[in-house]
């Protein structure tokens, strides 16, 4: 099949499109503003609605209101942009609308800087917004992914009626790979709920405002009920040279690539390393730890954060096997510090 | 792995150095590589300076990003400054001496350079010199073949005029004959 | 038996929450007056706000959607470019359309958003219990203006229908009060002549409605009417101010 060279940022709006996504509600950030970009240029030419919003909240509650017709829609933004959201978020959630919302994420916290981050994992995972609500975040290794990723997302969301995040380092938004565009996606879902107009029907209500303390939790129930079934159901997570390692190495996105090689070159050097690559972040993968916490004598995470992921992973092995952090700000650890951590950790543990 | 080339190419905007690195990769997806092409963005993009690493593999690329690249083209004097501690030990630069007012420090660099303006000035293309460096950088190396590179030109220069076409084929020959004469 | 009177189709069976004396039910009836006039209820899709009428989709028998606190025109934007032939309308209170949502009505009408905004000004919050509104009057006393509402301190009342009739994008900018059966008739003519620019494809439209909030100003329903038309009239004229007649 022939390939395509495409940047993340393209491949992902791309995807969308094959997805059958028709509504793109944004507002301009760096490093994801080409997303925004693509969408301006080819949604007006497949009947689909591109607005550039006034601000992050404003386009995000753009997309809550495009979910509620049925139509798949989505926004795009990062770090401060996706902290203006979590309002939105919170809402689309409880009143279980499908959309998905891209964070290719820069550093922080405040205004912090453009470079490639994954520090906002705390907000993706844990909800992000106010009330006890998890979106499902899937999180890319490449420009291959960004569109594959990105047209799944879509269907968890119609299939579950949740919020879906894709979390992808600001780096992967600006890569440029080959890749192989997929087919236009043809499986569509029902939506009884969407507001479009009662003709025929009883009048639908979105509404999240629930006063009656009964209710409020019976809601509550039930999105709790649907989290369960999708921690049953959706936990991914890709595993290399796992089986025999000594030490496993844990990182999600681009960086769980840089990692691989510094595995391999670990290797090289008498180091029996592995990787864990969590895809999605929630629900977290946390099945895969459990018979490396068996085998392997010492679990370290790799992230372009201070420690976030690590605490799901201590979690997830629940003290049978020690966990230690490498990680960094400002800049994606590359493969040659990796390296160099693995030989010192082998060094000091003896292995 | 031995077969995976990366090449990091760094100067100011407006030389094109995204665009160089951009047709390497063009270039080796068309000859059928695995490619990768990253640009620095964030606030190394400031100050205007602009760089970007590009890897072809043979396999699948498991990491395009690297701190210490073995070869590296370096168009202007900031982006040697910036570098060239970086290269892997007994790597290469490539240097644009016409910007370029130094030597590296390091001895154990390969230097391959040349007066980019003057032979950009010698075809009457100065907004060619990127297309010059690449020809030059292609048949010293062979990372993908020069006669491959150019029967891919009309491909990746998609929708650019005839005559916008024929000005960088000609400009990355003169690179290429550049290449086998002095280097 | 010939009916006389009757309870508009666009309205459900379930009775209003709101206080004695309170005028949100009059505007809700106007609304559902003019939308079963116009035969448009299956394809009227209505947006309700944080604030007093938060509750407003139990009572519109049509498909409704309740926004985060001053989100409304943006939610209701999205919804009329995806689905362009059904009616959008806002249904939106002083403190979320002045204040909160300042933003989102401001660029709804910058863009001309083809939907109609209705809002309702009683120069109070009403729900969280009588603080002070964008649209407070200069010496007014609220909960959080308790020595009266200063131009020094809190600064001037807003006044929304000027502000978006400057717009190019709105068509249709009008005023009225529902203090007295005359306000009321012209209020429901305004509410359908916005509704009308909506489905001619004109612009923005909002009628700014003059309410009362007997509960939170401490006045019986009489004289609540009589407040707002010495003390609110005055600062904020009644009036068309701004009709696009064609696009």
């Amino acid at each position: 099949m022939e390939k395509v060279l495409m940047k993340g940022n393209e491949a992902l709006a791309e995807g969308a499109l094959i997805a059958g996504c028709r509504g793109f509600f944004g507002y301009p950030i760096t490093p994801s503003s080409e997303i925004a970009e693509y969408m301006a240029r080819k949604l007006p030419g497949l009947g689909g609605v591109f607005v550039q919003a006034e601000s992050e909240l404003a386009a995000i509650n753009m997309v809550y209101g495009g979910s509620s017709t049925g139509t798949r829609v989505m926004t795009a933004s990062s770090g401060p942009g996706i902290s203006l959201k979590q309002e939105g978020i919170s809402f689309i959630a409880e009143a279980e609308l499908p959309c998905l919302i891209v964070n290719v994420s820069r550093g922080g916290p405040g205004l912090g800087g453009i470079q490639p981050s994954q520090a906002d994992y705390f907000q993706a995972t844990r909800g992000g917004g106010h009330g006890d609500y998890r979106v499902i975040v899937l999180a890319p290794s490449g420009t291959q992914e960004m569109m594959d990723y990105t047209i799944e997302a879509f269907d968890l969301a119609d299939r579950y009626r949740t919020p879906v995040m894709i979390m992808a380092e600001g780096t992967l938004g600006n890569i440029m790979e080959p890749i192989i565009v997929r087919d236009p996606v043809e499986k569509f879902y029902d939506k009884p709920w969407a507001i479009t107009g009662c003709k025929g029907r009883k009048p639908n209500i979105v509404n999240t405002l629930h006063l009656a303390s009964d209710f409020l939790e019976e809601r509550n129930r039930i999105l709790q009920a649907k989290y369960k079934l999708i921690e049953q159901n959706e936990k991914r997570a890709e595993t290399f040279l796992t089986d025999d390692a000594d030490v496993i190495v844990v990182a999600f996105g681009l960086m769980a690539r840089i990692v691989k090689k510094a595995v391999m070159e670990a290797r090289k050097n008498g180091v029996k390393a592995g990787l864990i690559r969590p895809i999605t972040l929630w629900p977290f993968p946390d099945e895969h730890f459990k018979k490396v916490a068996e085998t392997a004598r010492m679990v370290l995470s790799v992230e372009i954060s201070m420690g976030q992921m690590v605490e799901d992973i201590r979690l997830s092995v629940n003290g049978r096997v020690p966990v230690e952090f490498y990680g960094r700000i400002g800049f994606t650890p590359n493969p040659e510090e990796i390296t160099q951590q693995l030989l010192l950790l082998a060094e000091r543990e003896g292995f | 792995m031995d077969s995976e080339k990366q090449v990091l190419f760094a100067g100011f905007g407006g030389q094109g150095v995204l665009s160089m690195g951009q047709f390497l990769a063009y270039a080796g997806m068309e000859a059928g590589k695995n490619v990768s092409w990253v640009p620095s963005y964030g606030a190394e993009m400031r100050g205007g300076t602009a760089n970007c690493l590009v890897t072809i593999a043979a396999e699948e690329i498991s990491s395009p990003l690297t701190e210490n690249p073995v070869m590296a083209i370096i168009m202007n004097k900031p982006s040697l400054d910036k570098f060239e501690m970086k290269i892997k030990p007994n790597g290469t630069l490539i240097i644009n001496s016409s910007l370029v007012d130094r030597p590296p420090v390091r001895d154990d660099l390969k230097v391959l350079a040349m007066p980019l303006t003057q032979v950009a000035e010698e075809i009457n293309n100065t907004r060619g010199s990127n297309m010059i460096m690449l020809g030059a950088y292609l048949e010293k190396t062979g990372v993908v073949k020069v006669e491959d590179a150019l029967k891919h030109f009309e491909k990746i220069f998609k929708g650019k005029k005839e005559s916008v076409i024929n000005k960088n084929r000609e400009a990355f020959l003169a690179g290429v004959e550049y290449a086998r004469n002095n280097w | 038996m010939k009916t006389v009177f009757k309870k508009p189709e666009s309205l459900t069976d379930a009775q209003f929450h709101y206080c004695p004396g309170c005028t949100h039910g009059i505007i809700h009836r106007l609304i559902a007056e003019c939308v079963d006039e116009m035969n448009i209820r299956e394809s009227t899709i209505g947006i309700c706000p944080v604030g007093c009428s938060v509750l407003a989709y139990d009572y519109f028998n049509f498909d409704m959607l309740e926004a985060a606190h001053g989100r409304a025109p943006a939610i209701a934007a999205a919804i009329k470019r995806l689905l362009p032939d059904r009616t959008l309308f806002t249904y939106q209170g002083d403190g979320d359309l002045a204040s909160i949502g300042m933003g989102e009505i401001l660029h709804a009408s910058v863009r001309g958003e083809k939907i109609c905004v209705f809002f309702i000004n009683n120069t109070v919050y009403g729900m969280t219990g009588g603080q002070m509104a964008p649209t407070t009057l200069l010496g007014q006393v609220t909960t959080t203006s308790p020595y009266g509402r200063s131009k020094d301190n809190e600064g001037y009342p807003a006044k929304m229908a000027e502000i978006l009739a400057q717009n190019e994008g709105s068509a249709y900018i009008c005023r009225t009060a529902v203090n007295d059966p005359p306000n009321v008739m012209k209020t429901k003519k305004a509410i359908k002549k916005a509704l009308q620019t909506q489905a001619k494809g004109l612009g923005f439209s909002m009628v700014e409605i003059l309410s009362t909030c007997p509960t939170n100003w401490g006045l019986n329903p009489l004289d609540s009417m009589k407040w707002l038309e010495d003390n609110m009239i005055p600062y904020y004229p009644l009036g068309e101010l701004k009709v696009k007649e064609d696009r």
